[in-house]
């Protein structure tokens, strides 16, 4: 689904969106002590006193996490304010070790970046009101028995950034763009695998609607718990119309938070603002304030990798692909990388471009590679592809047997020239044998010949067929075309 | 050794018999538990006695003394305040609410005075999660001045100070939020001292107001708590507020000189409500700093009466939210049946395991916190705590050290002022100041009312200034002999049999 026209769709009504995103930053430890941060460990076994909240001690803050929380600031041309300031939020639930989280509330580490999106207006900048740190609460399970829940704190304490946009997307697909051009920047800078399946980047979406030309915002609501890109815009469509179906019938929107059921596809309510929580913010006083090295951020800034959309409009200017291929191969950095890096040993990037786009990310699809929402086991390797293109440039296969090649490749792992080599796929540039093998066919075909000869055109791709069939598919298809005009026309 | 000698020992004294090899470690240690048994049932300062823990250390010590290794606290036995955890033994807070939570960590200081090879005898009674000025908030029953059993020994550290004034220790560790090293230390007769916030780890150390608490020494004299501060003191990574700067040799700096040392009064400490025999004891210990060279100016701290009431939104806001984790979910006590809602477990847990003055900190740092509240109690506490740092800042550049009374009356009758918080409250009127502006402060004995119960005088300096605090504190100590004075304690019957039991541990 490609970004829609708002207006068109919904009418006179314009929609106000503002999306939180938190993003689960890469390390390789937790946010304020040192258990491992990974995924998939037996509950409870990544904790210590610190991250279950014993009672005397202390958060120390990751380095590591601050570095990537910075350069998702860097990359988004967010300003550094001076000094940062850790705040706790304060609630009670089980999972919630210490009571409160502790993240930024009036201090945030960055303000005032930005994300680009394509919409089909044009490029439209999406700013962001703020990115800030925080740790992630542990896992409560409500389902293991009957009588009692458990609480799993693997997770309490992982580092986070709460990335927030200003209300300024104006539909639900832009918001999806918003959300894919945001994780190709975190991808790109390695600070978060983005994948919503799993958790490690998750949406929460402030939603409005206001009547076209009024500058008075609406009552907003905010949708908690979606889990995908897809059910990202899902939600929101959902949530836009429920809002202009509330107004249109004479209701009002109430402000509360609602949860989506992706089953159902609606939203519905969860708790309203009278039931909000008063979280009782307040700096956190075991930590100092944060005050980054200015110094330390210039050496950031100058080690940013090329962003997403930096890069996909090099690969246009530099290596002349069209728009769509760059877009495709830019979504990703891995993509772009595997891309560049078979440009590097042989440079023909529109046929290395199209056998990414065609059949490495069909196989990447098929045998769903991309679990992690990084390529983690390319079919062949970057090189081997540019092998095998390079193989075809200098005529050794033609590009139907390259197929056969590819897959071969694909199921033994061996090298293009090995696979051509043992199964004898080395085209056929004989003019000799080829013109035998059109001399056989014209032979057998007279009654096509005269057809041809006629003037049925159309007849000499059935000549071609037909030599390349008799040469087991082997025959320079352009030295067959060439012998086949030359006899025909004799 | 006889353990009612210990009664007149102090470290340096038990220093230089240990280096001497006079007394092992293990005579010593022998001794004060022996001297606890004797003590505690009258006195009741500690909530545990780790006799096993105390005799191999001891037995520890006495190898590293007979190996030739030296050190300030090397065989010294020494008591920590029940807020610090130490690793397998239960850390109690004196509340019900960590029943049976044993740490699996030490706390930084109990780390290193383990290190240097002190002797740890046993936890000391406290207000529940330090908070109170008299020990009478602990849930497992109050410590009782050992100058006069019917009087509270100050808190929240009362228990680490009687546990010294009773001979129980040569020294003890405390924790001071508001005054809690130094008012006990001054009812109790005995020396105190809160070091600069930063000074001290407080890793492992339960938190009860994060930006005000601070970890510091009791010990009858000055020259003893420079030694027990020079093993505690020092940079720790595990707590970001921890300050990496060096620790300077706390004794070397003891040279009794003090001449020409400025030393400030502010007129606001000597105003109405301090009791006439404080205030002359006062002055009077002034005046001897005068005699040794000092030279006594005049300084105010102007907003010296907001303390009180900034201290206790600052507080109860943090400690709110410290204690949310009291929860019943991983550690301590919980009260729930099975059917009870969630929140019927927090209720009940917390309902059981706090005390009433715990609770009403709670609540009042919630209010202090919720919105529509936040800008006119806490952000205001805390620009009024600004305030009172410039006031000191103004101060020193006037002066070196402050002199003022530790607190405005000697210790009061236990129940006295249990019913009326607010008036409780006012016994830290001249501590609170201290810990607002994160700056270290010293409590020494300095004479006696017509009740016979000690007075403290208090000495305060810039922040990180321990050095010129404590010269000026060993300096009074050297002209005079509070310190040297000892309570008479109606001893129990020498019971060998029930070291390690006494004290009524939980």
């Amino acid at each position: 689904m490609s970004a829609d026209d708002a207006a068109t769709t919904y009418g006179e009504w314009e929609p106000v969106i503002g999306l939180e995103v938190h993003a689960q930053i890469l390390t390789a430890s937790k946010l304020f002590c040192g258990c491992s941060a990974q995924f998939g460990a037996a509950a409870n076994e990544h904790t210590c006193p610190v991250c279950m909240g014993m009672p005397g001690v202390l958060p120390v803050l990751n380095r590591r996490a601050l570095e990537y929380a910075l350069k998702t600031a860097l990359a988004t041309g967010c300003e550094i304010p001076p000094s940062a300031r850790w705040a706790r939020k304060n609630y009670f639930y089980p999972d919630l070790p210490k009571g409160y989280q502790i993240s930024m509330y009036e201090e945030p580490l960055a303000v005032h970046g930005s994300v680009d999106i394509d919409t089909p207006a044009g490029t439209k900048r999406v700013p962001l009101t703020r990115i800030h740190m925080e740790e992630d609460a542990g896992k409560s399970i409500h389902d293991a028995h009957d009588e009692s829940s458990l609480v799993d704190l693997n997770r309490a304490g992982v580092p986070l950034m709460e990335i927030v946009s200003e209300p300024e997307i104006a539909s639900a697909a832009e918001a999806s763009a918003y959300l894919r051009a945001l994780r190709a920047i975190l991808q790109f800078l390695g600070v978060c695998d983005g994948n919503m399946e799993e958790g490690s980047m998750r949406c929460d979406a402030n939603v409005s609607v206001r009547r076209r030309g009024d500058t008075e915002l609406g009552t907003r609501t905010e949708i908690k718990n979606v889990n995908s890109f897809r059910n990202v815009e899902r939600a929101i469509d959902y949530e836009i119309r429920r809002q202009i179906d509330v107004l249109e019938s004479g209701g009002s929107v109430v402000q509360e938070t609602r949860l989506f059921d992706a089953d159902r596809g609606v939203t519905a309510s969860m708790r309203s603002k009278e039931h909000a929580h008063d979280y009782r913010y307040f700096p956190e006083p075991d930590l100092l304030p944060l005050v980054v090295d200015r110094a330390w951020l210039d050496e950031l800034r100058r080690d940013l990798p090329e962003m997403p959309r930096a890069r996909c409009a090099r690969f246009v200017a530099e290596y002349g692909l069209p728009a769509y291929d760059a877009e495709v191969l830019t979504a990703r950095r891995d993509l772009a990388d595997y891309f560049e890096a078979a440009v590097a040993a042989h440079r023909n990037p529109k046929a290395i471009s199209n056998w990414i786009m065609g059949d490495i990310l069909r196989l990447v699809r098929e045998r769903k590679l991309d679990e992690e929402l990084r390529i983690v086991d390319w079919p062949v390797r970057a090189a081997s592809l540019a092998r095998m293109v390079a193989l075809i440039d200098d005529g050794t296969i033609s590009g139907k047997i390259a197929k056969t090649v590819f897959e071969e490749m694909v199921a033994s792992g061996e090298e293009p020239a090995d696979v051509v080599a043992r199964k004898g796929l080395t085209q056929v540039t004989d003019t000799g044998a080829i013109a035998a093998a059109v001399d056989d066919v014209l032979t057998r075909n007279a009654d096509k010949v005269a057809e041809f000869r006629a003037g049925k055109d159309k007849l000499l791709g059935f000549f071609v067929g037909q030599v390349m069939k008799a040469t087991g598919g082997k025959a320079n298809p352009q030295a067959v075309n060439d012998i086949l005009r030359d006899k025909l026309a004799g | 050794m006889n353990p009612s000698d210990l009664s007149s020992w102090t470290i340096a004294s038990a220093r230089a018999a240990l280096d001497a090899r006079d007394v092992s470690a293990t005579e010593l240690a022998r001794a004060t538990l022996e001297r606890i048994a004797q003590a505690e049932p009258r006195v009741h300062a500690l909530l545990s006695v780790t006799a096993d823990r105390a005799l191999a250390d001891a037995t520890d010590a006495d190898r590293r003394l007979g190996a030739g290794e030296r050190g300030p606290l090397l065989g010294i036995p020494v008591v920590l305040k029940d807020i610090f955890a130490t690793r397998g033994i239960a850390t109690t807070c004196a509340s019900r609410i960590l029943a049976g939570f044993k740490p699996p960590y030490d706390s930084d200081a109990a780390e290193r005075l383990a290190r240097a090879g002190s002797v740890l005898v046993g936890k000391a009674n406290l207000d529940e999660f330090a908070m109170g000025s008299s020990n009478e908030n602990s849930a497992f029953g109050p410590t009782r001045n050992p100058w006069d059993l019917e009087r509270v020994p100050g808190g929240s550290s009362g228990g680490s100070a009687a546990a010294v004034a009773a001979g129980e220790c040569l020294a003890s560790l405390g924790t001071d939020t508001g005054g809690s090293i130094r008012l006990p230390a001054s009812y109790c007769g005995v020396s105190g001292l809160k070091p600069t916030y930063g000074r001290v780890s407080r890793f492992g150390v339960i938190a009860y107001a994060s930006s005000l608490d601070q970890v510091g020494p009791l010990a009858w004299t000055v020259a003893d708590l420079a030694a027990v501060l020079g093993v505690i003191a020092g940079h720790d990574p595990r707590d970001s507020t921890s300050v990496p700067r060096p620790v300077p040799d706390y004794l070397a700096a003891l040279t009794g000189d003090i001449a020409g040392l400025r030393v400030g009064m502010p007129r606001e400490y000597f105003a109405e409500g301090i009791a006439p025999d404080v205030e002359r004891t006062t002055r009077a210990a002034i005046e001897v700093l005068a005699e040794r060279g000092a030279r006594i100016v005049e300084v105010d701290l102007p907003h010296t009466e907001f303390a009180i009431a900034t201290y206790y939104l600052v507080a109860t806001a943090e400690a709110s939210s410290n204690l949310a984790r009291y929860d019943g979910v991983r550690f301590g006590l919980r009260h729930a049946t099975i059917g009870d809602s969630l929140v019927d477990m927090y209720r009940h847990t917390r309902d059981a395991g706090f005390g009433a003055e715990v609770k009403r900190r709670i609540l009042l740092g919630t209010y202090a916190l919720s919105a529509g509240y936040y800008d006119a109690y806490y952000l205001k506490a805390q620009r009024v705590r600004t305030l009172i740092r410039r006031d000191f800042e103004a101060a020193f550049a006037r002066c070196d050290v402050i002199a003022a009374p530790t607190a405005p009356t000697t210790a009061f009758r236990l129940g006295e002022k249990i019913s009326d918080p607010l008036a409780m409250y006012l016994s830290d009127v001249f501590t609170t100041s201290v810990n607002l502006a994160g700056l270290p402060g010293l409590s020494a004995p300095c004479g006696f009312d017509d009740a016979g119960l000690p007075i403290g005088l208090q000495l305060i300096a810039p922040a990180f200034g321990e050095e010129t605090l404590l010269r000026a504190g060993d300096a009074y100590q050297r002209s005079t002999e509070w310190h040297r004075r000892r309570p008479t304690l109606d001893l129990v019957a020498a019971a060998g049999a029930n070291i390690g039991k006494a004290g009524g541990a939980p």
